[in-house]
This record gives structure tokens, C-alpha cells and sequence, in this order.
């Protein structure tokens, strides 16, 4: 190894900064997964019949199904009992409320996260676009802000227990149509005791007028977040939707099982963009965030897009394939991810296109970084459908590693049953040279910027794809992520 | 400016500068010339603190100080400035990027106040108007796709904007068209001034006419074996080194 890489692996290791535990006086269900709990999940939330219906259903199929070993993974067996399926702060009061009616100590929560939950201060700084927020804590929202400005454009957001009780045909119809209960085994876990997440609807022919991001904390010891997201763009519609998550430090893992689904119907656009945070773990792998989710968008309509920007930093383990199905004629799929495993993180991450409709296409960009011994696998299917005249997929997928002890894996599945799709692959793998950190050194730029420098590079085409405010921060987390085991 | 005395220096495990020694005062351009493997490129890559290159014995003086054990981004930060033979392309970082990276991280390690994009943009700007380097170059990956030209003219742009006391210039012809060389060494000149030294490595003396150094030097077997006046390059182009070293032998 060169002396270069040397003093990279030398750095000292920055301190995750969302680490803090906030002294929040939680409710928890108690310990353990059974049908008990799944009624008090269900019971907490006030939910109707069909809702505790499904989420039984769920669970019964759950306890018969496999955990999924295909991902190039390595952890111990997660035991389902030892965990709370339910934590909410306890000063929490019922829906609906307003900033007024919210604990101080959680806004203080937020303020610290950096996440603008106060409208007034939102709006004050004058180059700074609007963003309305939903703050999901634990298993519960905390607040969602900005909902009647978007009431009035007949925009709904709000969190998906307040959907469910308030435009309840609307969950009763899209709920797990994209991702139905029964397609994976975290998948399915969700559907039986999902607690917290947004609910999306713009309507035919509306612009969203604002970013909408929901910000994920989780806070509680020993609990799982089964965080449920479902947004639906009717005709003609767009919506930007933005997703950040962030953990306390923590010595034992916790799991972290979402679903989101995405249904665009003709003409709509979603683009989704998630910058993903949890606790990694510390440099020797000891605790950190098990991710396993499920995101997948439905290109329900004609010329509907539907666009996945990920930035994905934390967790320990991070299992995770945010899909398109283009099942619209002309219906267009991207992929755009930036994938950071350091020190003992493990990453197995991509997406899935699925042509089914004529003149459909799909990009996929995937940057893997790999740094410390942290292993990092791109996993992705391209799949064109006999009916899928004109299908077209362009797949570039770069990895870039540092140091010497890492791993950077590329497992592309094509499968296509047409003969006139046209479907390309590129892949490179390459490292920091020591001439381009020497280049960088001898102008003066220290070690650590010269690497950020360097790999902000390597993911320019994805970070452009981010909404202005959402690049910025994630130009410094890529700096952030990589500080400590880089060599 | 700079004085090093009795240098030693090793790659690897084999010692390639052995007892170099070389004075260059304030305001002069001073050339080493020497055959293939005198240690030429070692000697810019040890000013320049690359590791690797293990200093055994000896003393470098820059500016009245020591900086023998300063890692590369301080030395840059005093005011040496290495203007590579082969550019490197950093993809994906543009060279307003990477330049506006450089000056205000030096600008930091000196304790200076950093430059803002308005700032900084308007510097940018007119230096390279002056230096004939496009605003597409600028916007461009740095050196990714350069022609050999528009690289050392970015090398170039570097060191106006970085403001070195002292540039090294390695093998600055490789690559070049005559055009080109003329065009780059114009850029040099220009920065030719009473406070700046240069240290111009070259294998050729065709360089040596357009930058016109005021002494050259001629290192062989890693040291210095022979010092003169301009005109000693052109003893070199007529009897080659083998003759020049072995009669200063």
C-alpha cells in the first residue's frame, strides 16, 4: 500500500453527527411480534376493520415465509421477538395538531437534525424554495407542516394514519397495489405492523407547488421502524418528494423494514429522492441500522415517469432495490443511486425495470463507493416483457474503491423476451489514484477534501439529479461518510 | 528563496539524489538539465513533499525555513507550486471546482479569509482572459479530455491564481506543439516577477529559449555537476550531456 493511502486510513474517525439519543418519554408496545401486537398497533391508531384485516392477513402469511438470504449480506439472524414493534413519544396527543400543540422537546429534536418544522422560519429565508415537512418520530408523525397552503391546490399530505381515517377510499385503493402484502418477506412484516409514514395524493393536472419530504427519526431503543409511504400523481400531475432518515448511536442494531409505493398515472411525474442516513454502525460494525426495504413505483399510465435519486450513506446493512414497473405505453424509469459503505457496512443495493408497455424506457445510474472493509454489491434486473415493442434500457454502473481491503460487486440480471429491445450495460471499476490525491495535495487541499473532492466527482451525474437543497448536504455527507477508514 | 544542502533522497530502497546542492535567490529562473534518470523528477517530487520519496539526509531551506517534514498541502500553502509533466484528470470535478477547492483551502491553512463565488469568479475570470484559457475550460472536468496544450495552460492558470513563491516547472514542454510551447511559456512569463523564483526541469534546451533562465544547472548521478549560464544548454545541444558531464568530471 502506498504511503498515500496510508495516511488516509490514518484519519481519525469524525463522530456520526446524528447520534444524539433525545430523553423523550416513549409509550412502547410490549416486547415481541404477535397477533396481539399487530391489534395494538391497529388499536393505537383507531384503524378501521379492513385495515386490521389486512395487516392479520399479513402477518399470518409472514410467520410461514423465509427470510431472504440471496444478497451478498452477512449478519447474524435477526430475532423478531427482541424488538418493540411500537414507540411514540408519550406527550404526543392525538391528531390533528398544529406546531402549538407539539412537545417543545421534540422540536428541539429537530432543531438539532437541522429539519424546519416552524412555517414562519421556512418561509423567512428568501432564496430558500418552500419544503413542507412531515416528521415522522418512531412510530408516530410529530407534525406535518404546510398542509393547508397545500389543501388549497387540493394537494393531501399528511401522515398515512390521518389518511387512512380521512380519505380512506383512497388508501382502501392503492394501499399495497404496487407492493402487495404478500411479495417479500420484509415486505410483508410491514404490511402486518407498519406504524408511520406519508400519504401523497396530487391531483389531476396539479404541479405540486412545493418540495414534500418526510424526515424519519428513529429515537426509542430496541425499536423497529416500519415506516409506509404511499404517493399516487394523478393525470398530468408532478410531485419532487424528498425522504431523510437518521438514528441515534446505538450498540445493538435496529431494524429499519419501509415500504413505499409510487403510482403515476398518465402523463404523471414523480421524482423521488431519498438521502439515507441511519447510524452505520461504528468503525468495527458494531451496531448501526438494518434497512430492509421495499420501494417500488408503478408506471400506471401513459408517458408517466417515475424517478428513484438515492443517496445512501448509513446503515449497517442496507438491502434495498427501489423498483419501476413501466407498464404504460412511452412510460419512462430512472434509477440514479450513490451507494457509501465504510469501515463494516455492507450495501447489496440496485433496482428493478420491468418493461411491460410498447416505446417504454428506463436509466439506470448506480455509483458504488467502497471504503474501510465494507462490501458493496450492485444488484439489478432489467426485464423486457414480449410485449414490450421498442423497449429501451441504458445501465451504467461505476464503483470506485478505497483502500484495499473493500469489496465492490456488480450482479445485473437482463432478462428479455423481445427481441427488437435494446438494452445496454457499462461498468467500471476504478480507485483514488496516489497521482490524483498527490495532484489535490499539492495544491494545498488536505487529504480528507481531496477525497471528498474526488468522489463528488465520481457521483456528479447522480448529485445533479437531487433537488438544489438536497445536493449540498449530500455533497458534504459523501465527504462525511468517507472521513475515518478511507485506505 | 531556496537552498538545499547535501540532499539525499530515496525511492524505494534505492537512493537516487546523492548530495544535491542548489541556491535559487528571490526574482531568478534557474534550469536543471540532466540525461534520463539523474533524478531530475525525483528533485521536483521531494520540493513538492510526494511520499515516497524518503529525504535520508541533507536540508531543504524555503523562505528562511525548513520544510523537510511538511506534508505537501503545507508547502503548497508557503508557496511552492509543482507544475506537473503529465496533468491529472480529476471526472466529475470541474476546474472552477477544483480551483476554487485549492485557493481556499491554502487560504485556510495560511489563516487567510476564503474567497466567496462572487469573489472568486471575477478573479477567475480575468486571469484567464489574461492567460487565453476559455470560460469552456473552465467549466470542463479538470485535464479530462484536455489536449496537451489547454493542459499546461490550466497548469498555468493554477499558479497565477495560486500566487507561488516558488514554481517548479516539470519537463513543462512534454507534449507540446511549438505553438503550444510558445503559448504556455508566454503565460509563464508573464508571471515572471522580482519576488518569484522558478526552478524549470527540462530535458531539452528548446524550452530554455523560450523561458530564459538566468543560471542552469546540470545534475547527473543525482547531484549537481555542473552550474552556468545560459549558454551551457547550448553546449549541451551540440556535444550532448555525455561530453558536457564527463568533461565537468
Amino acid at each position: 500500500m502506498s504511503e498515500e493511502a496510508e495516511t488516509l486510513q490514518e484519519l481519525a474517525d469524525r463522530k456520526y453527527k446524528y447520534g444524539f439519543v433525545s430523553d423523550i418519554e416513549s409509550d412502547y408496545a410490549p416486547k415481541g411480534l404477535n397477533e396481539d401486537i399487530v391489534r395494538f398497533i391497529s388499536a393505537k391508531k383507531n384503524e378501521p376493520d379492513w385495515l386490521l384485516d389486512y395487516r392479520l392477513d399479513a402477518f399470518r402469511r409472514w410467520l410461514k415465509m423465509e427470510e431472504p438470504h440471496w444478497a451478498k449480506l452477512n449478519y447474524p439472524k435477526i430475532d423478531f421477538q427482541d424488538a418493540y414493534y411500537y414507540a411514540a413519544p408519550k406527550n404526543d396527543s392525538d391528531k390533528p395538531k398544529t406546531l402549538d400543540d407539539v412537545d417543545p422537546e421534540l422540536l428541539k429534536v429537530y432543531a438539532k437534525l437541522g429539519i424546519p418544522l416552524n412555517e414562519q422560519e421556512a418561509l423567512a429565508g428568501v432564496q430558500q424554495r418552500k419544503i413542507a415537512v412531515d416528521a415522522v418520530f418512531d412510530s408516530v408523525s410529530v407534525v406535518t407542516t404546510f398542509k393547508e397552503e397545500l389543501s388549497k391546490v387540493g394537494v393531501i399530505f399528511c401522515p398515512i394514519s390521518e389518511a387512512v381515517k380521512d380519505h380512506p377510499e383512497l388508501v382502501k385503493k392503492y394501499l399495497g397495489s404496487v407492493v402487495p402484502s404478500t411479495d417479500n418477506y420484509y415486505a410483508t412484516l410491514n404490511a402486518a405492523v407498519f406504524s408511520e409514514g406519508s400519504f401523497v395524493y396530487i391531483p389531476e393536472g396539479v404541479r405540486c407547488p412545493m418540495e414534500l419530504s418526510t424526515y424519519f427519526r428513529i429515537n426509542a431503543a430496541k425499536s423497529g421502524q416500519f415506516e409506509r409511504t404511499l404517493i399516487i400523481a394523478d393525470k398530468g400531475s408532478y410531485v419532487s418528494y424528498l425522504e431523510g432518515c437518521t438514528a441515534p448511536q446505538r450498540d445493538e442494531n435496529q431494524l429499519h423494514a419501509a415500504v413505499v409505493e409510487l403510482v403515476a398515472h398518465d402523463d404523471a411525474e414523480i421524482k423521488y429522492s431519498t438521502v439515507q442516513n441511519w447510524y452505520p454502525g461504528d468503525e468495527n460494525g458494531k451496531g448501526g441500522i438494518y434497512n430492509f426495504v421495499t420501494k417500488r413505483g408503478d408506471c400506471r399510465g401513459a408517458r408517466s415517469k417515475i424517478s428513484w435519486t438515492q443517496v445512501e450513506t448509513g446503515s449497517s446493512i442496507t438491502w434495498k432495490y427501489p423498483s419501476c414497473i413501466l407498464r404504460g405505453d412511452n412510460s419512462v424509469g430512472e434509477f440514479y443511486s450513490i451507494a457509501i459503505a465504510n469501515n463494516a457496512q455492507q450495501a447489496d443495493t440496485g433496482t428493478k425495470m420491468l418493461h411491460l408497455g410498447k416505446n417504454t424506457s428506463s436509466r439506470i445510474v448506480s455509483k458504488g463507493i467502497s471504503a474501510g472493509r465494507a462490501q458493496n454489491t450492485y444488484r439489478g434486473l432489467v426485464s423486457v416483457h414480449a410485449k414490450a415493442d421498442g423497449a429501451r434500457n441504458f445501465t451504467q454502473c461505476d464503483s470506485l474503491l478505497l483502500g484495499d481491503k473493500c469489496g465492490a460487486h456488480t450482479v445485473p440480471y437482463i432478462q428479455s423476451r423481445n427481441p427488437k429491445a435494446i438494452l445496454e450495460h457499462e461498468a467500471t471499476t476504478s480507485k483514488i489514484s496516489d497521482d490524483q490525491l498527490f495532484y489535490c495535495l499539492s495544491r494545498g487541499i488536505p487529504t480528507e477534501e481531496a477525497v471528498a473532492l474526488i468522489v463528488n466527482g465520481f457521483c456528479r451525474e447522480v448529485l445533479q439529479q437531487l433537488p438544489m437543497e438536497f445536493a449540498v448536504e449530500a455533497q458534504k455527507l459523501v465527504g462525511i461518510s468517507l472521513e475515518g477508514s478511507v485506505g | 528563496m531556496l537552498e538545499i544542502n547535501d540532499l539525499h533522497v530515496k525511492v524505494g530502497e534505492k537512493e537516487i539524489l546523492k548530495g544535491l546542492n542548489l541556491k535559487v535567490p528571490a526574482g531568478e529562473v534557474h534550469a536543471i538539465m540532466g540525461p534520463n534518470g539523474a533524478g531530475k523528477s525525483t528533485t521536483s517530487y521531494t520540493l513538492a513533499g510526494r511520499a515516497g520519496y524518503d529525504v535520508t539526509s541533507g536540508s531543504i531551506n524555503f523562505g528562511g525555513e525548513e520544510i523537510i517534514g511538511l506534508s505537501p498541502e503545507e508547502r503548497a500553502a508557503k508557496g511552492i507550486f509543482l507544475a506537473f509533466q503529465y496533468p491529472i484528470e480529476i471526472p466529475g470535478v470541474s476546474t472552477l471546482n477544483f480551483l476554487k477547492t485549492a485557493i481556499n483551502a491554502q487560504a485556510r491553512l495560511r489563516g487567510e479569509k476564503e474567497l466567496d463565488a462572487a469573489q472568486f469568479l471575477r478573479l477567475v475570470r480575468a486571469t484567464a482572459k489574461e492567460l487565453n484559457v476559455s470560460e469552456d475550460m473552465l467549466k470542463r472536468p479538470l485535464n479530462v479530455g484536455f489536449s496537451g496544450g489547454e493542459k499546461k495552460r490550466n497548469e498555468t492558470l493554477q499558479m497565477a491564481l495560486l500566487k507561488p513563491k516558488l514554481c517548479i516547472l516539470d519537463e513543462m514542454d512534454s507534449g507540446l506543439d511549438i505553438d503550444a510551447l510558445k503559448l504556455v511559456s508566454e503565460g509563464v512569463n508573464k508571471l515572471r516577477s522580482p519576488e518569484r523564483s522558478f526552478l524549470v526541469i527540462t530535458h531539452y534546451q528548446r524550452l530554455l529559449d523560450y523561458i530564459v533562465p538566468d543560471v542552469i544547472h546540470i545534475l547527473s548521478g543525482g547531484k549537481i555537476v555542473l552550474s552556468g549560464d545560459k549558454t551551457l544548454a547550448l553546449q549541451l545541444e551540440q556535444n550532448g550531456y555525455d561530453a558536457v558531464i564527463n568533461k565537468a568530471a
